[in-house]
C-alpha cells in the first residue's frame, strides 16, 4: 500500500485552502502509518475541531470527529477501552493547547499510547484568522489588530514536562524528517508528540507579510534551528535569536505508559 | 436463587451497572455520586474492565464515548456542575447516536449550591441541556431496589436506541441505604448488528435506529458531531438533510415513548392525583399508606423523558393533579401541557425530602 490507499476517494475534494500546508502533514503522518503495515481495520484517528481536524473525514478508517479540544479525552477512552486499536490523533494549536490544553497535559501525564500529531499555523484558520496560544508575539489577526501581546506556548517543552515519552518539531518544509518522526512517535509506547509548524495562507500568511505561500515556507526552513546546532549554541554561550525555534527530536524516554498493546 | 443485601443507592447503582456488563467507567469525583466512582475504581479491573478518572467531567463524557464506539458498555457518574460540564458532549453522544449511561445523583443548584443536600433540579437540563434539538432517555430511581434495576435498564435503552441514557437519581436515594434483592441474571439488550456495506447512519427499520459499527470491526465509520449523511459524511449545510436527521433523532426516542414507559398507576378512580418520581415517591407512599381508604391518586413515574402523558389520561376522575418536586416544578409545567385540570406544583428546595404532613396539607387545600 501507499499513503493514497488511506484516503476516502469518495470525500474528495476537500475542504483545505490552496496552498494550506496541512495536506503536507496529512501525507506524511499517513505515510509513516503505510510503514508501519498497520491495517486500516485495527486503525482509528480522532480530531477535535480545526481545519487539521478535518483530516480524519478524509480516511479510510474509523474515525471519530468529536468536539473542540477534546480529542485526547475521546482518544483515551477509544484506546483505553481497546489498546488493540492504533489510535492517531489529529489537532491544531487551538484545538489541542486553548481550549483543549487541560487534556492535552493529562493525557501526556498519563502518558497513554497515542500519537498525536499537531498541524500548528499559529492561527485560527476555520473561523477566519484570530490569535491562538502559538501566534508569535507581535503578529497579526483578527483580534490581535494591532499584534500579538501575549507570549505563545511551546508545545513541545508542555508536552516533555508534562511527561510525554516523545516529542519531536518539525514544519511542512521537513517532509522526509517529519514523516520519520512520526513513525518513531507510531512506534513508540505511550504518548507520542510530534508538532508540525504549517503555513496557512489564507488566515496567518495575508496578514503577515507573507505574499506568496513559498515565502512563508521559506520562513519556516529558514527559522528551524536543528536541535544540535541548537545545543551546540548553548555550549558555547552563542545567543539563540529569538525568532527561530528547534527542530528535531526533543525528548524520548520510556516512562510507563498506559493503554499499550498486550 | 437471590440474595438480600443491605446497600446503599450508590452501591446498587455500581452493582446494577456491573451486573448489566459496565466494562468502561470514566469519572470525575464529585459529590454526592462519588461513591459510584469508588465502586467502579475497586471492581472494575479485577473484571477485566476499564476504570479511568479523567480530568474533568468534559474529559469523562468525552472518554465514555470513545469507549463505547470501541465496543464497551461505557458509563459515568456525577452531579450537579459536573453534569453542567458534560453538556457539550452528551450533545455530541446524542449527534452521533452513541450509547452510553451517564448517572446524576442530583443536589441542590445552582452553581455549587448544596453539595450534600438532596435536589431535583437538573431535570430540565437533562432533556434541554445541550444546545441544538434532540432527545435522551432519562430514568429515575426512587429506591436502592430501583438504582440498581434502573441502571441495569439504562444500559439496554441506550444499545436499544443508540443514545445516551441517564439515571437521574438524587442525593435522597442515592445515599439511602436499605434492603435490596439482587436478582439472579439482568436482562441485557444488544446493540442492533451493523449490516456491513451499508451508508452507516441509515435507518431503514421503523424504529429508526441504524445498525451500531464498532471501531476495529472493518466498517471504516467516519463519525462526526458535524450534520451528516446517512454514510456519516459531513453535510451540513444542506437544509433538509439537517432538518430529517434531527428529526430522526429526537422521533426514534419520542416514537418509543410507550414502549419504554415504565411507571405506575395507583387508585386511577381518584379525584386527586400525585405523580411523582424520584425520592418524593417515598414521601407519597407513606401519605397513601397513611390514608387506606384509597382515595388518593398516584402516578409514580420511573422513566421521566420522553415523558409518558398517556399515563395522566388513566386517571378518568382527576380534578386536580399534585406535584412535589425537589424543585420549583420542572416537571408539574410538562405535566401541566397534558392535562386541562389544574396542576399543583408543591416545590421544595434545601435539600430535604417533603414531609408527609406537608403533602396532607397541599391535598387538603382548596387552591
Amino acid at each position: 500500500m501507499s499513503y493514497e490507499d488511506w484516503f476516502r476517494q469518495d470525500r474528495l475534494p476537500h475542504i483545505y485552502c490552496a496552498g494550506c500546508g496541512n495536506g503536507t502533514i496529512i501525507n506524511c503522518t499517513l505515510a509513516a502509518v503505510d510503514s508501519m503495515g498497520w491495517t486500516k481495520e485495527e486503525t482509528v484517528f480522532v480530531s477535535g475541531i480545526g481545519c487539521s481536524s478535518r483530516a480524519p473525514g478524509y480516511i479510510l478508517t474509523d474515525s471519530l470527529h468529536t468536539t473542540h479540544g477534546r480529542a485526547l479525552a475521546f482518544a483515551t477512552g477509544v484506546k483505553m477501552a481497546n489498546p488493540d486499536l492504533h489510535v492517531v490523533v489529529f489537532t491544531g494549536d487551538g484545538d489541542l493547547a486553548a481550549i483543549g490544553g487541560n487534556h492535552f497535559i493529562h493525557a501526556c501525564r498519563r502518558n497513554i499510547d497515542l500519537t498525536v500529531v499537531c498541524m500548528n499555523n499559529q492561527i485560527y484558520g476555520m473561523t477566519g484568522g484570530q490569535g491562538s496560544p502559538t501566534t508569535p508575539k507581535g503578529c497579526l489577526s483578527s483580534t490581535t489588530p494591532y499584534g500579538c501581546a501575549e507570549i505563545p506556548f511551546d508545545l513541545c517543552q508542555l508536552a516533555t514536562a508534562a511527561g510525554a515519552n516523545y516529542v519531536a518539531r518539525w514544519t511542512s518544509y521537513h517532509v522526509k524528517e517529519l514523516e520519520k518522526a512520526v513513525k518513531v512517535g507510531l512506534e513508540t509506547p505511550g504518548f507520542s508528540f510530534i508538532e508540525a509548524l504549517v503555513q496557512c495562507p489564507t488566515a496567518f500568511g495575508r496578514r503577515n507579510k507573507f505574499r506568496l505561500v513559498a515565502d512563508h515556507v521559506e520562513y519556516l526552513k529558514v527559522h528551524s534551528l536543528l536541535r544540535a546546532k541548537r545545543d551546540r549554541m548553548l555550549e558555547n554561550g552563542e545567543h539563540i535569536p529569538e525568532d527561530m525555534f528547534v527542530v528535531g527530536e526533543l525528548t524520548r524516554r520510556n516512562r510507563p505508559a498506559m493503554g499499550v498493546k498486550p | 436463587m437471590t440474595r438480600t443485601e443491605f446497600w446503599q443507592g450508590n452501591t446498587a447503582c455500581a452493582e446494577g451497572a456491573l451486573a448489566a456488563g459496565c466494562n468502561f467507567f470514566g469519572g470525575y469525583p464529585i459529590t454526592p455520586s462519588t461513591e459510584v466512582a469508588e465502586f467502579m475504581a475497586a471492581k472494575l479491573p479485577k473484571k477485566g474492565g476499564v476504570f479511568i478518572q479523567m480530568e474533568d467531567e468534559i474529559a469523562s463524557m468525552a472518554s465514555i464515548i470513545g469507549a463505547s464506539w470501541a465496543g464497551s458498555r461505557a458509563m459515568t457518574a456525577t452531579s450537579g456542575p459536573g453534569f453542567s460540564l458534560m453538556m457539550e458532549n452528551i450533545g455530541f453522544a446524542a449527534m452521533t447516536e452513541t450509547p452510553c449511561v451517564v448517572v446524576n445523583v442530583q443536589r441542590g443548584g445552582p452553581s455549587t449550591g448544596q453539595p450534600t443536600m438532596s435536589a431535583q433540579g437538573d431535570m430540565m437540563q437533562v432533556r434541554f441541556g445541550s444546545h441544538g434539538d434532540y432527545a435522551i432517555i432519562a430514568l429515575c430511581p426512587a429506591s436502592v431496589q430501583e438504582m440498581y434495576e434502573l441502571t441495569a435498564k439504562a444500559f439496554n435503552l441506550a444499545d436499544k436506541y443508540r443514545v445516551p441514557v441517564f439515571l437521574m437519581a438524587d442525593e435522597t436515594v442515592g445515599h439511602m441505604r436499605e434492603k435490596i434483592i439482587i436478582p439472579d441474571t439482568v436482562e441485557r439488550v444488544s446493540r442492533k448488528p451493523f449490516v456491513p456495506g451499508t451508508p452507516p447512519f441509515r435507518a431503514t427499520d421503523p424504529d429508526l435506529v441504524p445498525g451500531f459499527p464498532q471501531f476495529g470491526t472493518g466498517q471504516h465509520v467516519h463519525v462526526t458531531g458535524l450534520t451528516h449523511d446517512e454514510r456519516g459524511y459531513p453535510a451540513a449545510t444542506n437544509p433538509g438533510l439537517h432538518m430529517a436527521l434531527v428529526k430522526r433523532l429526537v422521533d426514534k426516542i419520542e416514537n418509543a415513548r410507550y414502549e419504554m414507559a415504565d411507571y405506575d398507576i395507583i387508585n386511577p378512580g381518584a379525584e386527586q392525583v400525585f405523580v411523582a418520581y424520584g425520592g418524593p415517591v417515598r414521601t407519597v407512599q407513606q401519605v397513601l399508606h397513611d390514608r387506606p381508604n384509597n382515595d388518593v391518586g398516584f402516578l409514580r413515574i420511573r422513566t421521566v423523558w420522553p415523558f409518558p402523558e398517556k399515563a395522566l389520561a388513566e386517571f378518568r376522575n382527576a380534578r386536580r393533579f399534585l406535584v412535589p418536586e425537589m424543585n420549583l416544578g420542572q416537571i408539574a409545567r410538562e405535566i401541566e401541557r397534558h392535562v386541562k385540570v389544574p396542576v399543583k406544583s408543591i416545590p421544595k428546595l434545601g435539600g430535604e425530602l417533603h414531609t408527609p404532613a406537608e403533602l396532607v396539607e397541599a391535598l387538603e387545600a382548596k387552591q
